[in-house]
């Protein structure tokens, strides 16, 4: 069975271009959440391998997600990359303290995505 | 990426940045609002930071540089003022009013060409001046905060900033505890939310850590004046966990929360930045949030090829009853009596598809109404004029491809109403009216029409003004009386504009004649109403969809015609003898009223069958559009029918009195009426029209 992305981002552009980068790749499914708390429902109903967030979403923020994700038995060892358009440091600096594995600023390269998502799931 | 797939995404792209700017724009009035009362709301504020932050994320994976600088310097502007950074100010709205434009117009642009671009080297100094003052705040703020470091740590820049100025009003702050059941906590929490709203802010929501089993946790940052037992009260659930820090609970100054601000800032911007946010009207997040989900956004093409395929079930049903009627006539009754129920069945289900699908093409108006607004804004600033826009009935509902095709002709209206209707303070003071200017925009739906209303309480229109005018440009000689409607209509011909110049809407020079055009392109209708002194009203009347009508059909001479039923009021037989005539006109009588006659046959140039066969009876239809009525004299009526309206093309576009082709279940092809454009043409005495 191939595996799983989890992709929570509430541009529906943002989410087809991030989908459009890994479907490109051939090899992964991918899940997508409109929003913070679409994700929390997606979690615990399928088996997600890696995780892409986005920072800023309507209801509750990427950060947080980060750090339910991290501090969850079944999630925590889970791969996890926040895609955010570049702006705050501080919220950088606090994802990555969250232990988000990779921080990507919008506009990524889709390369480097695939990369990264190559790295983490091969 | 193959090509068509990134053509694909360039329409995901503009319609999802339409989508955006349609909010932005809704929420920077409303900014604009509170710039006069003072009152921000974080929510308004924050919604429009993140309407610029997302069409520069999208930009940027299109590559669209231009539009990615000017959306990264806006972002940048509305991050410093709501971190409170930049002041809160008259000129600074105007200055986010102007971007938008320029947003708007760099869009348009690509929409069409991918590569249109604009200078933006004025908007962008424009922009950096408004951020002058911008400092940043070097010191963590938050360091010597007795609030949990786990929720300190997952709260955004943003959100730690909302949290401080809650602390220094003096609020305390509320760590709110839940647990939900997982299949409903969204809507709860929205419900909640909504509640906590009412009493103060909502800083942040947070999921509580642990396994996701039937049920979820969720923490809720709070900042309010209220006592953790008014919280406890005003949720009343029995798993509330609230911890508290701050003045309400703890006896503390509030200054012994605050901590040293290293930026002085600017006290205007204190002074907005620090009311209370007022319990905004319509409080909406729940319900956004919700939408979020429960929406899907569909290309219209794939909506009008679905309306196509029920129009072609509709017809091919059509055959079907046609059959059954035969074999009734011809064979087996009994099998002919089960056909015909299962064709009335099937009649059933395909109007309830066909109701479905219709549905499923109407938007609001008030997508429509929320671009006016700006065009408001921005034609009262250059005219030096205050307007309040009165908008109602922005949740009427029309089809999504006419509300596209009447934005034009309602902006040119609007813009016509401040700029020709109303006065100026100056002038409105003198004549003892308020200074500010009063212009309506209503919708309302009457039967299968939907009424835009554009009412102004300027000067009206100057009837005498308009005749001379219309003498100059030789449309009417120098002796030719008119009634004062007919005098309105000049104001509709081509080559006609009381002002020399033509007003610039988007950067195309329109006349009200295109304003017309295009208006009766869609099967509607525009009347002007004025009283001089007072002011004026345009009212478009619209059909409410263009895709499938009923229509009657009608023969004259050898051509068979479909008139759209909705503008049919009545049928009559009439004998030849009650025709009358009035000042060269034909007219019938009918309860107590004139109703003037178009006989088609000379419209189009055809024999009639009465001037053939020397009988004396004749059909007409009764035809209505807003106030006006007319007859339109046929030779037969041969019934109703459900057809499919198919445009002409541009190719065909002139052709007078014609609004498109439909076809019959008989794979027979007719042309639909133009009612509108009959009457009018009609009633001006040029039925000179070929086809």
């Amino acid at each position: 069975m191939s595996k799983k992305i989890l992709i929570a981002e509430d541009s529906l552009t943002m989410r087809s271009l991030i989908v459009s980068t890994i479907a490109a790749m051939g090899d992964y499914d991918t899940v997508e959440a409109a929003n913070g708390f679409e994700a929390l429902r997606i979690l615990p109903r399928e088996k997600v391998d890696l995780i892409i967030t986005d920072i800023n979403m309507p209801d509750i923020n990427g950060l947080e997600l980060v750090s339910f994700i991290r501090n969850n038995e079944s999630y925590k060892e889970t791969p996890l990359f926040i895609i955010s358009t570049e702006g705050s440091e501080r919220d950088r600096e606090k994802g990555m303290a969250l232990g988000a594995n990779a921080y990507l600023v919008k506009p990524f390269a889709p390369d480097q995505l695939q990369k990264l998502i190559r790295e983490y799931l091969a | 990426m193959s090509d068509t797939s990134s053509s694909q995404a360039l329409k995901d792209f503009i319609s999802e940045t339409e989508e955006i700017i349609g909010t932005l724009n809704y929420d920077l009035v409303k900014l604009a609002d509170a710039v006069e009362t003072g009152d921000c709301d974080p929510d308004v504020l924050n919604g429009i930071f993140r309407g610029a932050h997302s069409i520069k994320g999208l930009a940027g994976m299109f590559g669209f540089d231009d539009l990615s600088s000017l959306s990264h310097a806006m972002e940048n502007l509305l991050d410093g003022l709501r971190l409170g950074k930049v002041p809160f100010t008259q000129p600074l709205v105007d200055t986010l009013f102007s971007s938008l434009d320029v947003l708007i117009q760099l869009i348009d642009g690509k929409s069409n060409d991918e590569n249109f671009t604009l200078d933006l080297v004025p908007i962008l100094a424009l922009i950096d001046q408004s951020a002058e003052g911008e400092a940043s705040s070097a010191e963590d703020p938050l360091a010597g905060l007795d609030i949990d470091p786990g929720i300190l740590n997952v709260l955004t820049e943003y959100e730690e900033h909302r949290l401080l100025e809650n602390i220094r009003k003096g609020r305390a702050i509320h760590l709110l505890r839940m647990d939900f059941e997982l299949s409903s906590f969204d809507q709860e929490l929205a419900e909640i939310t909504e509640q906590l709203k009412q009493q103060g802010e909502v800083v942040s929501t947070l999921p509580s850590a642990g396994e996701i089993g039937e049920r979820i946790a969720f923490q809720i940052l709070f900042g309010s004046e209220l006592k953790r037992s008014d919280i406890e009260l005003l949720l009343s659930r029995d798993d509330l966990d609230i911890s508290t820090c701050g003045r309400a609970d703890v006896e503390m100054e509030p200054e012994g929360f605050v901590l040293e601000e290293p930026d002085a800032r600017p006290d205007t911007a204190m002074a907005t930045l620090e009311r209370l946010p007022a319990a905004v009207e319509e409080v909406d997040a729940g319900s956004s949030m919700r939408s979020i989900s429960r929406t899907v956004r569909v290309d219209i093409d794939k909506l009008d090829l679905l309306m196509n395929i029920v129009g072609e079930l509709v017809l091919s049903k059509s055959s079907i009853s046609n059959i059954g009627d035969r074999i009734k006539a011809s064979a087996d009754k009994e099998l002919a009596t089960e056909l015909a129920k299962a064709t009335r069945i099937l009649e059933r289900r395909l109007h309830e598809l066909q109701k479905g699908v219709m549905d499923v093409r109407m938007v609001p108006v008030g997508q429509l109404f929320d671009k006016m607004t700006r065009i408001v804004r921005r034609v009262s600033n250059e005219q030096g004029k205050k307007v309040d826009l009165d908008i109602r009935g922005a949740d009427t509902e029309l089809d999504k491809l006419i509300i596209e095709d009447v934005s034009d002709p309602l902006m040119h209206i609007i813009r016509n109403a401040i700029d020709h209707g109303l006065e100026t303070p100056e002038e409105r003071r003198q004549v003892g009216k308020p200074e500010k200017g009063h212009v309506q925009l209503w919708a309302s739906q009457k039967g299968n029409h939907v009424v835009i209303e554009v009412h102004d309480d300027g000067r009206g229109i100057d009837t005498e003004g308009v005749r001379r005018k219309a003498v100059e440009k030789g449309l009417i000689s120098e002796g030719q009386s008119l009634s004062e409607e007919e005098i309105y209509d000049l104001l509709f011909m081509a080559g006609f504009s009381t002002r020399d110049e033509v007003s610039d809407m988007s950067g195309r020079g329109v006349g009200m004649d295109v304003v017309k055009n295009n208006i009766a392109a869609l099967s509607g209708m525009i009347e002007v109403k004025s009283t001089q002194g007072q002011g004026s009203s345009m009212i478009i009347t619209l059909p409410i969809t263009l895709a499938i009508i009923k229509a009657l059909i009608v023969q004259v001479g050898d051509k068979t015609y479909a008139i759209p039923i909705n503008s049919v009021l009545e049928t009559l037989m009439i004998d030849a003898d009650v025709i009358q005539t009035v000042e060269k006109r034909e007219v019938i009588e009918l309860r107590k009223s004139t109703v003037p006659l178009l006989r088609l046959n000379q419209v189009f140039g055809l024999d009639s069958e009465e001037e053939k066969t020397d009988e004396k009876r004749l059909f007409v239809a009764i035809v209505g559009l807003a106030e006006k009525r007319m007859g339109f004299v046929v030779d037969e009526l041969l019934g109703q029918q459900d057809v499919v309206i198919k445009s002409l093309g541009k190719a065909l576009s002139f052709v007078q009195g014609i609004a498109g082709a439909a076809e019959l279940g008989n794979q027979k092809t007719i042309l639909v009426l133009d009612v509108a454009g009959l009457m009018t043409e009609a009633l001006r005495g040029e039925s000179s029209l070929n086809v």
